[in-house]
């Protein structure tokens, strides 16, 4: 049982994107934070900090969790994706990064990281959500500047698309 | 705001996690899903010395039929329970009532038992277990002890939990043919602290309600039919003794629990199996 000092830095892995990463955290040391500072993936964003406003949104082992409840010694070992992870690498953005660009579903844009990955674990879950089902996943993202009905037309204009490349 | 400095210990098993907490009194705080004490770590409402994670414990993260009671195990979160088909099928009251608490992504994360411990007068389970009659499984270094809902919460964000010991899992009666379950919830914003929340049990011959959100814990009330029905609720909505503040008005709040209590307990007896 390994007990970890308050003002001892240790070391955390983590896969991140896909990709192999690691950096030292104290135990206080939350995972946006530690997502931010140590390991320089600024793309989650810091809102509340109390777990309110789901900007800091990220996926742990593919669940929608807030980075902000989390502490980075939590994720020793674990996947996390953030929305750096969402676009190719050569920049294509994904379905549901190109439905928010279209249907005009961001404006600061400082909400749109934690709603992305929200919505991209949403939407493995549910095939054909109804709108009801849609806005309930996404009360727990705050937009102050947008309009939630053009974030929802993103969401069902990426699953139209994807049913018309599948099938 | 961030955390205030506290030592990390990560338990591999339930004895390793009562010891730490034996040996540090009310000094430790158990951290299971995060989704209350992470908060109020971040908000700076507690200072503890050691934090012990007990989100890896394995053995933890159950549901099982036992006899005529459903227990769920600490790790378990509240989105897993509600995929379970242990809980489709055996706890109807819960189906009806998760996905009402927070929000998607609290729910990936927050606990059955983490919720019951922090014991928020206006959280959906601490009701749920109330109106069920449940019970929880506390467990300490000298032994285990199981405590029903009713000597459990004792006010509010306290429970009769002892420093020494952690709440191990929940227990929950199973549905059986003929009972009948109601949930409903008035807050601003879907996953917002419920300003009023009902749950209601309905047999052949007796109906129990309890109201959250209002009292210092949730608060049941015992019906022997529906005759007097709305008298009784009325009654019952003075009795919980709602304040005004800055969320609504008691005005708002006896009359949530007059429609809403009426409601949930036509619900309850409309679906009786």
């Amino acid at each position: 049982m390994p007990r970890l000092n308050k003002d001892q830095r240790s070391l955390v892995s983590l896969t991140l994107n896909d990709e192999a990463v690691s950096g030292h955290a104290e135990p206080r040391m939350l995972l946006s934070d530690f997502l931010r500072h140590e390991l320089g993936a600024t793309g989650t964003h810091v809102g509340c900090e109390h777990g309110v406003c789901g900007a800091c949104t990220v996926r742990l082992d593919g669940k929608a969790i807030r980075s902000c409840l989390t502490l980075a010694v939590q994720v020793q070992g674990r996947k996390i994706d953030t929305v750096e992870g969402l676009a190719d690498r050569d920049g294509t953005l994904s379905p549901l990064q190109q439905a928010f660009r279209e249907c005009f579903a961001l404006q600061c844009g400082f909400c749109t990281p934690g709603f992305l990955m929200t919505i991209s674990e949403f939407l493995e879950q549910y095939d054909e959500p109804s709108d009801a089902e849609i806005r309930d996943a996404l009360s727990g993202n705050i937009c102050r500047c947008s309009d939630y009905n053009a974030i929802v037309a993103a969401v069902k204009q990426t699953i139209r698309q994807v049913k018309s490349v599948t099938s | 705001m961030k955390p205030p400095t506290f030592d990390y210990v990560r338990a591999e098993s339930v004895q390793e996690a009562v010891q730490t907490l034996a040996a540090n009194g009310d000094e430790a705080r158990v951290l299971a899903g995060g989704q209350s004490l992470m908060a109020m770590l971040n908000m700076r409402l507690l200072h503890p010395s050691v934090i012990v994670d007990i989100g890896a414990i394995d053995a933890l993260n159950y549901v099982r039929i036992d006899g005529d009671e459903v227990e769920i195990g600490a790790a378990m979160t509240q989105a897993e329970l509600w995929k379970r088909p242990e809980c489709r099928q055996h706890l109807p009251l819960l189906t009806k009532a998760l996905p009402h608490i927070g929000h998607w992504q609290t729910r990936n994360r927050g606990t059955i038992c983490g919720s019951l411990a922090h014991a928020d007068p206006s959280s959906e389970l601490p009701l749920c277990l109330a109106v069920t009659e449940g019970s929880v499984v506390l467990e300490s270094q000298s032994g285990r002890r199981v405590i029903k809902a009713d000597d459990f919460q004792t006010g509010m964000l306290s429970t009769a939990k002892r420093e020494d010991e952690m709440l191990i899992a929940a227990r929950f009666p199973k549905a059986r043919p003929g009972i009948g379950y109601g949930f409903s919830e008035f807050a601003r914003r879907h996953g917002d602290f419920a300003i009023v929340a009902v749950a209601a049990v309905a047999d052949g011959s007796t109906i129990r309600v309890a109201v959250g959100g209002i009292a210092d814990r949730p608060a049941v009330l015992r019906l022997g039919d529906t005759d007097a029905m709305d008298e009784m609720l009325n009654r019952f909505a003075w009795e919980l003794g709602g304040t005004d503040d800055i969320h609504a008005t008691a005005k708002l709040r006896r009359n949530l629990v007059r429609t809403l209590g009426k409601k949930t307990i036509e619900d309850a007896l409309a679906c009786r199996g």
